[in-house]
């Protein structure tokens, strides 16, 4: 069980695409860290080069108190968990679990003591005899956690590992994998592309987009104080609302213009971003969660931010009820948005520059199932502004008080190495 | 044709009830026009059949007019005509029996093929996977300017390298020995590289990265992973190399003069003398040396197939 430390690691690769720039990640012993982002921006390449399996272009890669990067995947003593499982299918369930036993010469009575006993935690006992085609897909999944937790290595490496299960499985995996971590303790570093894996499981969690670190945090921090667009966009589904409106002042009080309502800023949000101030009269990002917009009649003591919208859809959920409104406003089309939109599918980010070209953003609001509103109505919904996120239109990056460090918790190793 | 019309008009006479009995004997009328045994469907079947008994009879006629020579006494005419295409008059089994192990001594023959054959497959499964494992997996400077020497050198042909390949074993005293005709296989043959290169690329590069950091190297990776994986493609290439082997004559009869180190097929060839042939000798030999080949290809044929369904994709 070791920390693992990734200072300044960069992939270049042979035809000069920068996988990976300057990552900085620190994984304290024992802790469950997330790396996510979009398809493409790098994370399991940096899982690679951690592994052993690429070679890292720049920096370097601390395992414990060692350097590995010029070890091989077998010397660093970690243990992966492949997206495709990656089962010998030749070999029997017992065969795969040992393998990586049989190469180290563990004596034959301590080698299956060792694959019971991982069997057992998997609950996969009765198919030790099996070959990888006969198990499903979930079978084969925790075949493949046997194999990693059997070498009792120093560090869990996962690629995925649920991407091709279906999602009621992913959810019973997922609680395995979380409660296996936890009893076993042993480091992980968990690649996903999947935001509500991110958030479910990672004690802290890393957003990557095209090689470059954009925050990392527990995912209470990500939600609450999200360091750029990205990340604001990124984490949470519904995906957040980003209108362009101009922060105006309205006597005592300083508003946000939205396609002509007054939306007041309360206090306590000017205290907390300071930096705000200075955007008086400059137009800004700005970004309300769907799950901070309301319906007005089931908002007990509702203050002045209740808006009067046409209801241009609804989706009812059951268990909520999301609304679609069409506001005279752009929608926010920088870089980071488009990324977003078209990792979500080539129709969002058509649906996403039709927007932008017509000046009509569309805005959704998840209220509750008892809420009345129906599309074609009027609807009065009440924005919940001490959640507002504002944000720099020019470099996306979220405006708060001074500038907010990259890493929102810094380690206590870091402390004491006075970085 | 007429109980056919019954039946359906039955049915659909009985189709207004929509009894589940009304049902039934609808489909079976409609079964009858449109079913298994519907016109069209036969004369298909029966074309197909034609087709595979006129094949067969090219390969199987042959086969049993050896059969009818071999086991004919000696001295009785063996070309008749008409031609005797199985055996009606003469049962001379012991044919065999004085081929396996009279003068002719067979057995002896079918033993030196044997080894010959043998080592040949040994030389080719071990040096062709090893390197066609070096060019799938591994990746060294000059990989592929060397693939590419290699795949060239199948366009010489073998008669060209035919004399100065004797004359290079005359002169370091390998002539009258098997070896010239077994260390060549040991260098690999390009052909069988090809192809068991083609294969491994197939094999998910995904299970070595598993290996790799479960601590296998690359030799173990090649011997534990790989070589298992590629089953299917070692065993064409054994077969292959088994029918071309066992077959091969131009070999044996540069290299070997000895009697008792002949092969099968100079032995075979041998019979076939200025002052006589006998036939029927010579074809119960040919039966006999035609038997291995069968068994090698029938048990070949479960080891491909099999081979081929144990490669799942999704680990």
């Amino acid at each position: 069980m070791a920390e693992i430390v990734l200072q300044n690691v960069s992939k270049v690769f042979g035809d000069g695409t920068r996988a990976v720039s300057s990552l900085n990640l620190e994984v304290a012993d024992g802790e469950f860290m997330v790396l996510v982002g979009p398809s493409g921006c790098g994370k399991t390449t940096a899982l690679r080069m951690v592994a052993g399996l690429e070679d890292a272009t720049d920096g370097t890669i601390r395992i414990g108190d060692r350097i590995v990067n010029d070890r091989s995947p077998g010397e660093r003593d970690v243990a992966m968990v492949f997206q495709n499982y990656a089962l010998y299918p030749h070999l029997t369930v017992y065969q795969n679990i040992a393998l990586s036993l049989r190469i180290r010469h563990v004596p034959r009575n301590e080698m299956n003591q060792r694959v019971t006993e991982a069997a057992r935690i998997l609950g996969i006992e009765e198919l030790l005899k099996r070959r990888p085609k006969e198990l499903s897909g979930g079978q084969r999944q925790r075949v493949a956690m046997g194999r990693a937790i059997v070498r009792h290595p120093r560090a869990f490496l996962m690629d995925e590992p649920l991407s091709n299960l279906d999602a009621k499985l992913r959810v019973q995996m997922r609680a395995e994998i979380s409660r296996i971590q936890r009893s076993l303790g042993v480091t992980t570093l968990y690649v996903t592309h999947d935001q509500t894996e991110a958030m479910t499981l990672g004690q802290k969690v890393a957003v990557i987009q095209k090689g470059v670190l954009q925050q990392v945090g527990t995912p209470q921090e990500l939600y609450r104080r999200p360091r750029n667009t990205f990340v604001a966009g990124f984490i949470g589904s519904p995906a957040m609302n980003m209108v362009e409106a101009p922060l105006a002042r309205d006597g005592d009080d300083i508003v946000i213009d939205l396609a002509g309502h007054h939306l007041r800023v309360p206090d306590e949000v000017l205290t907390a971003r300071p930096a705000l101030m200075t955007y008086v009269g400059r137009t800004l990002a700005f970004g309300i969660r769907p799950e901070d917009i309301e319906d007005a009649a089931l908002v007990a003591g509702a203050d002045g931010s209740i808006v009067h919208l046409q209801v241009a859809d609804h989706e009812d959920m059951g268990s909520e009820l999301l609304l679609y409104f069409d506001l005279e406003a752009s929608p926010v089309l920088t870089q980071d948005m488009q990324s977003l939109a078209a990792d979500r599918g080539a129709d969002e980010l058509r649906s996403l520059e039709e927007q932008a070209r017509n000046r009509q953003a569309r805005i959704v609001a998840r209220v509750g199932s008892r809420s009345q509103a129906r599309s074609g109505e009027m609807a009065a919904v009440h924005v919940d502004m001490r959640n507002a996120h504002f944000f720099d239109l020019a470099t996306g990056e979220a405006i708060y008080g001074d500038h907010v460090p990259l890493e929102s918790t810094v380690s206590a190793a870091g402390r004491a190495e006075g970085r | 044709m007429g109980q056919v019309d019954a039946i359906s008009t039955a049915g659909a006479g009985l189709a207004a009830s929509d009894s589940p009995t009304a049902v039934a004997l609808e489909k079976r009328g409609r079964a009858r026009q449109t079913g298994k045994w519907r016109p069209r469907r036969v004369l298909f079947l029966a074309a197909m059949y034609i087709l595979l008994l006129t094949l067969s009879a090219f390969i199987l006629l042959p086969a049993s007019w050896m059969l009818t020579a071999a086991l004919k006494p000696d001295l009785q005419p063996v070309f008749t005509i008409p031609t005797e295409w199985y055996p009606a008059h003469f049962w001379a089994w012991t044919n065999f029996g004085r081929v396996l192990l009279g003068h002719l001594s067979f057995l002896r023959y079918t033993l030196n093929t044997v080894i010959i054959v043998f080592f040949n497959i040994m030389g080719i499964l071990i040096s062709c996977s090893v390197v066609a494992f070096a060019f799938a997996r591994l990746r060294f400077r000059g990989s592929k300017p060397l693939f590419y020497l290699v795949i060239v050198t199948m366009l010489i042909p073998w008669q060209a390298l035919m004399v100065p390949q004797f004359i290079m074993f005359f002169k370091i005293g390998w002539y009258g020995t098997y070896l010239p005709l077994i260390v060549p296989s040991f260098g690999g043959n390009a052909f069988f590289i090809f192809l068991i290169r083609q294969y491994m690329r197939t094999i998910p590069r995904e299970l070595d990265d598993a290996a790799r950091v479960d601590g296998l190297n690359s030799w173990q990776i090649y011997w534990r992973i790989i070589l298992p994986l590629s089953i299917p493609v070692l065993t064409v290439c054994a077969v292959f190399t088994f029918i071309s082997s066992w077959n091969d004559l131009l070999g044996p009869i540069i290299y070997l003069d000895k009697q008792q180190t002949f092969t099968l097929s100079v032995a075979l060839a041998n019979l076939v003398t200025r002052a006589g042939t006998p036939w029927n000798l010579l074809m119960a030999a040919n039966l006999l040396s035609m038997i291995p080949c069968i068994l090698v290809f029938f048990f070949a044929q479960k080891k491909l197939i099999g081979g081929i369904a144990s490669v799942g994709l999704k680990g």
